[in-house]
């Protein structure tokens, strides 16, 4: 190393900027994955002030304040009524549903080291939807009551994975063979799905159907707190693991040489987010997109490093889907239009131009 | 009694399915700490795959490695990891990573999760010695395929093993990078008694810069010993089926080939 030193003496002009630049950049990351949850607050505040009664943008976030600082802010009975019952719920079921997706999204990229990857690829949302004509064709399920349709979609996302994984266990979980696994359960759930769907009453179809669209409204603080519960247990895991994900988008080999087991990994990683997205998708139906798309926005400007581009997957996800519902919620309001096809409506345009706008490898 | 550092014994590996003569059969070697071992071998011989077996990226069917004496069989992954790197001989492409953040992932055996200054010192220290510091923000697939090359060896480096494994390390370079790369292992070894095994093609660079050479075909290995001792005109006759002429300048030996030898083409 002493020739490193001289080496680097000859050039400590040169040396100092380049190291300088990566500082720089290094500050302006965290600095950007700070800026989306204030992003998040400023929406949150907006989508706050629509609906059918009137609220000022001061309203809304005295409303939101009050209880949390009630010596500070204050507000009114309306107010608090309004955001915080008929308002707020649906905007935290937002931020949740759209973290959960955009973080298991950048960690499903990283494990099957695919830019296709999506918390959907490994068909965890066609079993979820089984799992739902199961409940609304035939009322069977686990539970009774409301835990019917989520109950059966939890189940059945988490048994589909629980199949992927013990079948690419048989061959060695690389990332291929997940995939190819993942795409069989696809097929397979998706033709159950659709026998269903073939002896279904018109009701029934439609209850399948609007549940495939997506809904961020049904359910109210008690559900979100299970739901919040899942994704702090799963985000921690995945936020651990971030160096080994970090090393595994390398491939397997590498990463067996820096010490990364990969194979266990991928079971871990997949486990955690199978458990994470499963909760969402029982509660809120198929809501694509965020999954494939906040990851790969996040990585245009974060980078590659999973420390700081899965909370960005994360917060990015909650932006994007609490954008896009304060969006379905007013274009044509009173009707609420389903948050799944909006995002995508409104996403992919932008997600185009961002692609065809780079010139890099994929992006 | 010699000093080893890492040794395999009888070494036998297959890839499932594979009939007809394992892949290896029965390789030992013995590497001395501080010492550079170069593996030669035409193409298929297994040397690529004798340096994952030693590396546990796949598991021999039978035979162990040893490093200080220890079973590698029996450590586990990370430990293995701080011990041992290894430069791949083909280039995997994942997600657009800059070169700076690909040496760093070289830190991980070392690392919880954050990295420190110690660290990133470190990565700019090796990045400094390979002199590709400049191109420590472009991203690794906009390199080119020499750049790429070194910054997989400042990787192994930067997870300061004790022993390195490094397969093909020159096959992008040029000549001038050929030697400053070898250079820089020697230099390694030297310095800080390292070890390193090179699988290497040119047989020139495997004189000048091994201090043993072990020859492979067919997954066996045909002779081993110093560099004069291996490399003769009679063995890459018969191994590569090459005629060759060999100059002794100094102490390594120095190898012209001089074309096929057709009379004992095999059939
Ligand atoms: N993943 C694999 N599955 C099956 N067979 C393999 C695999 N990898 C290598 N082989 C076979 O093992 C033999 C040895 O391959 P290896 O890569 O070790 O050769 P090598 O000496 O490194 O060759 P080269 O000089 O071309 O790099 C070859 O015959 C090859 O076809
Ligand atoms: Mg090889």
């Amino acid at each position: 190393m002493a020739k490193a030193i001289r080496r680097g003496g000859t050039r400590t002009g040169k040396k100092s900027a380049i190291q300088e630049e990566h500082s720089k950049r290094m500050g302006l990351k965290i600095i950007l994955v700070l800026t989306l949850p204030v992003l998040i607050f400023i929406i949150t505040g907006i989508s706050a002030t629509l609906g059918s009664a009137d609220l000022s943008i001061w309203d809304a976030y005295s409303a939101i304040l009050h209880r949390i600082f009630p010596e500070y802010f204050y507000t009114t009975w309306l107010s608090d009524i309004c955001v915080w019952h008929l308002r707020l719920p649906r905007i935290a079921w937002a931020i949740t549903a759209g973290f959960g997706l955009g973080i298991s999204g950048a960690a499903m990229q990283a494990i099957l080291r695919n830019p296709l990857a999506s918390p959907f690829t490994l068909g965890i949302s066609s079993g979820a939807a089984f799992g739902v004509s199961l409940a609304i064709v035939l009322n069977l399920g686990f539970f009774g009551g409301m835990w019917l349709i989520i109950g059966n979609a939890f189940i059945f996302a988490m048994l589909c994975s629980g199949l992927i994984l013990g079948l690419a266990s048989i061959r060695g979980a690389t990332s291929e063979i997940m995939i190819l696994c993942g795409i069989a359960m696809n097929y397979i759930f998706g033709a159950a799905s659709s026998l269903f769907k073939y002896f279904a009453s018109d009701q029934e179809l439609r209850e399948m159907s609007f549940w495939g669209m997506g809904d961020l409204g049904a359910f109210s603080w008690e559900e979100l707190r299970l739901v919040v519960v899942l994704i702090a247990i799963g985000s921690f895991v995945l936020l651990r693991k971030a160096w080994d994900l970090n090393v595994m988008t390398v491939g397997d080999e590498t990463a067996k040489s820096l010490g990364v087991e990969s194979n266990r990994i991928r079971a871990i990683v997949m486990t955690a987010s199978s458990l994470l997205i499963a909760g969402i998708v029982a509660f809120t139906g198929i809501i694509g997109f965020i999954g494939l798309v906040g990851p790969h926005m996040a990585r245009m400007v974060i980078g590659a490093d999973h420390r700081f581009l899965l909370p960005a997957s994360g917060l990015l996800g909650g932006v994007i889907l609490l954008g896009a519902d304060t969006v379905g919620r007013t274009i044509i309001a009173p009707i609420i239009l389903p948050v799944g096809s909006v995002t995508s409506m409104l996403g992919v345009p932008f997600f185009l131009y961002l692609i065809m706008k780079r010139r890099r490898e994929y992006w | 009694m010699v000093m080893i550092k890492l040794e395999t014994i009888d070494i036998v590996f297959s890839y499932d399915g594979n009939s007809g003569p394992p892949i290896l059969d029965d390789v030992s070697i013995q590497l001395a700490p501080s010492r550079i071992l170069g593996i030669v071998g035409p193409n298929g011989s297994g040397k690529s795959t004798l340096l994952k077996c030693i590396d546990r990226i796949i598991k021999p069917d039978h035979g162990s490695v040893l490093l200080d004496r220890r079973e590698i069989m029996k450590m586990g992954r990370m430990e293995i990891a701080k011990k041992i790197g290894y430069v791949q001989q083909t280039i995997s492409r994942g997600f657009p990573t800059s070169v700076f953040d690909t040496v760093l992932m070289g830190r991980r055996p070392h690392l919880s999760w954050r990295s420190d200054e110690d660290d990133e010192e470190k990565i700019w220290e090796v990045l400094r010695l390979l002199d590709i510091e400049d191109l420590a923000l472009k991203y690794f697939g906009e390199l080119s395929g020499g750049q790429q090359q070194k910054v997989l060896i400042a990787r192994a480096l930067a997870q300061e093993a004790e022993v390195i494994l490094l397969d093909e390390p020159t096959s992008n370079l040029d000549i001038m990078r050929q030697f400053e790369v070898m250079d820089i292992i020697r230099d390694l070894v030297n310095k800080k008694l390292v070890s390193a095994i090179i699988a290497i093609h040119d047989l020139n660079l495997a004189s000048r810069y091994s201090d043993k050479i072990i020859m492979m075909k067919r997954g066996k290995i045909m002779s081993a010993g110093e560099p004069s001792y291996v490399l003769t005109a009679d063995n890459i006759a018969s191994v590569y089926g090459v005629e060759a002429v060999i100059r002794k300048q100094s102490e390594a030996p120095y190898i012209i080939p001089v074309g096929p030898i057709k009379t004992t083409m095999r059939k």
